[in-house]
């Protein structure tokens, strides 16, 4: 049996609103497979954000314990986990964040900077997934003269510009129309054909649908874990 | 290495996308740093005139006078008494062997006539020796001689302003003129010196032979000072004392009775001003440090408020695996930058208000490389320790709380 790339067992992450323990992830065990393409749904206020900021390294769980690739997260520096969000994951967000003051090429480029990437080799490869994402020509065009599909699309290739084996995306299709929502989602099937793990936030059925296994988030725990094509039953 | 450049062109780059706040903030270092360069060049200015005015009355000069007179308990000023004589000078230059020159001295005011012209100006009785010692020339003509004194010869050298005065554009050697209503022939004319450093026109004076001046037109059998140039530095002290002691030998002054005359050393006299001017550069300097600090104050304020603008840029880069240290050395480097920049406008600027005020201020400032590269380090040293704050603010950025930071 092959080893899951991510565990999480016992995972809470509890909150003091005015005094009062808030438990935002109640105790959540979770394994996902090297290749799996998860979809992470719930209703808002589910904990699912919160769920998907601990497994992205940006967030620190309260309790329990977080293997990545057989390693406890817990015992890492904030510098190592700079590193591990920098080499292997890449965040693509509802609202595309990308620096608007530079270019879709810098913008790719951005995390190859923290890798100590050269100059010249930035460049190139920025290019090249720009390529791959169907933006090749729009490479020097600031994120303002881009819609909402292209900059996601911009969004995805900076995940990808430093080829990490995770991909975690949170409601990426949340500020598109149908067509790019489309576009965007064959781009993830893509990936997932790749053989790249990917983690996806939604609470639309339909995006969670292409994912090969949907998980439903309810009061902090995972309520349903099932395979594609199931209907979930969110609300 | 890299990295470093990296963040500079991150910074720059920061930097030129808001043009009008950097320039405004980069303002607080231009004039501090300009005015500290400014204000240095303007004291070392001052500071240069006087030693070189003191230098233009000769070097290593001691100049003795007579002691203040006590008539009934009113003590006069320093100079009343009568006590000086020209034969004290003879004996000083005889006896005393470091005494360079000596030159006594006396002098009034009087109406000079040349016509129908007049002029009202300072007669000064001179030895010859009072060219060396004063370090003039005579641009035409000739000056007072060892003869002239001798005889009483009723001759004159006048300054190039006295010259102007009585004769406009006339060669006045050989012209005669009336002091005191008695007839001068004019035998020199000096080359001109300017003002002194307390604003005295130099050239405004008629010198005649000291025994001329005695005898003939102010009838006293005194001098009002004694000039004694020493021939170096390191004899000044012996020769003072030496006179000193002479001095008192020929005024019969036994015991502890106290001197009726006195010796003053114009080198003292210098390192005293050269002191009161060093404070004044050192009083101008750090008020415009001041600026240079309120300067940096500014730095700061705008650091805080760009990082909280720029909130959500700190938490992408976190999120992309920007660590602690890189977004430290970001906004630091930022803030250096707005120094180095600003100090490099700001000495520019300072040159330039010093070579200004040179110009048109009739003014003379002297610029050195120790006030520029002072300030200028200063600046970059501000840019850092006032950057420190804001840029460890936004490092520490939570990068979930500055992913939410609408």
């Amino acid at each position: 049996m092959e080893k899951p790339m991510i565990e999480l067992a016992g995972i809470k992450k509890i909150y003091y609103v005015g005094g009062q323990e808030v438990a935002a992830l109640a105790g959540i065990d979770l394994n996902i497979k090297q290749g799996e393409f998860a979809a992470l749904m719930g209703p808002s206020g589910s904990g699912k954000s919160t769920l998907m900021n601990i497994l992205g390294c940006l967030d620190r769980p309260t309790c329990g314990s977080y293997k990545l690739d057989g390693q406890e997260v817990a015992n890492l520096t904030d510098d190592e986990l700079a590193v591990v969000r920098n080499k292997r994951i890449g965040f693509v967000f509802q609202n595309f964040n990308l620096l608007s003051r530079i270019s879709a090429a810098d913008n790719v480029a951005l995390p190859l900077i923290y890798a100590g990437v050269g100059k010249n080799e930035r460049k190139e490869r920025a290019r090249k997934v720009l390529d791959a994402v169907g933006l090749g020509d729009r490479a020097d065009h600031q994120p303002n003269e881009l819609s909402g599909g292209q900059r996601q699309r911009v969004a995805i290739a900076r995940a990808l510009v430093n080829d990490p084996h995770i991909i975690m995306a949170d409601e990426p299709t949340g500020n598109l129309d149908t067509k790019s929502t489309k576009e965007i989602m064959e781009i993830f099937e893509g990936l997932h054909r790749e053989g790249r793990t990917i983690i996806l936030v939604t609470h639309e059925p339909e995006i969670a649908a292409c994912a090969s296994r949907q998980l439903l988030v309810r009061d902090g725990l995972i309520t349903q874990d099932a395979g594609k094509g199931v209907k979930m039953d969110v609300v | 290495m890299g990295m470093f450049m990296e963040s500079v062109e991150i910074a720059l780059h920061a930097l030129f996308a808001n043009k009008l706040r950097s320039i405004l903030t980069m303002l607080g270092i231009i004039i501090g740093v300009g005015a500290v360069i400014a204000m240095i060049a303007v004291g070392m200015g001052v500071s240069q005139k006087v030693t070189s005015s003191i230098a233009s009355l000769g070097s290593n000069m001691l100049i003795v006078r007579p002691g203040a007179a006590t008539t009934g308990g009113v003590r006069g000023s320093a100079g009343s008494r009568k006590t000086l004589k020209y034969e004290d000078a003879q004996a000083i230059k005889k006896k005393i062997k470091d005494a360079q020159y000596v030159s006594p001295v006396v002098s009034s005011s009087f109406q000079i006539v040349n016509g129908n012209q007049n002029w009202n100006t300072q007669v000064q009785g001179v030895t010859p020796e009072y060219l060396q010692i004063r370090d003039l020339s005579v641009s035409n003509g000739s000056f007072i001689t060892e003869n002239d004194l001798a005889t009483r010869n009723r001759v004159a050298v006048i300054g190039t302003t006295v010259s102007e005065n009585l004769f406009g554009e006339e060669n006045p050697v050989g012209h005669v003129i009336r002091v005191k209503n008695q007839p001068y022939r004019v035998i020199g004319v000096l080359e001109s010196k300017g003002q002194s450093s307390t604003g005295q026109d130099q050239d405004d004076t008629v010198i005649v032979p000291l025994t001329t001046a005695m005898d003939r037109l102010l009838g006293i059998t005194y001098v009002n000072m004694i000039n004694v140039q020493v021939v170096s530095q390191e004899k000044m002290d012996e020769v003072q004392s030496n006179i000193e002691t002479l001095l008192r030998q020929r005024h019969h002054l036994v015991g502890d009775k106290e001197n009726d005359f006195q010796v003053q050393n114009l080198t003292s006299l210098m390192a005293t001003l050269n002191e009161t001017t060093t404070m004044l550069t050192l009083f101008l300097g750090s008020i415009a440090a001041i600026s240079l600090i309120v300067g940096g104050i500014g730095i700061m304020n705008i650091m805080m408020v760009s990082v909280t603008e720029r909130t959500r840029e700190i938490g992408i880069r976190k999120a992309l695996g920007a660590t602690f240290k890189n977004i430290m050395t970001q906004f630091l480097i930022e803030s250096v930058v707005i120094g180095v920049i600003g100090g490099l406008i700001g000495v520019a600027f300072g040159i330039g208000v010093a070579l200004a005020i040179s110009k048109f201020g009739g003014f003379q400032t002297v610029i050195t490389i120790g006030p520029i590269l002072m300030s200028f380090s200063f600046s970059v040293g501000i840019g850092l320790f006032f950057g420190i704050y804001p840029a460890r603010k936004a490092a520490l950025l939570d990068p979930i709380e500055a992913l939410r930071y609408e």
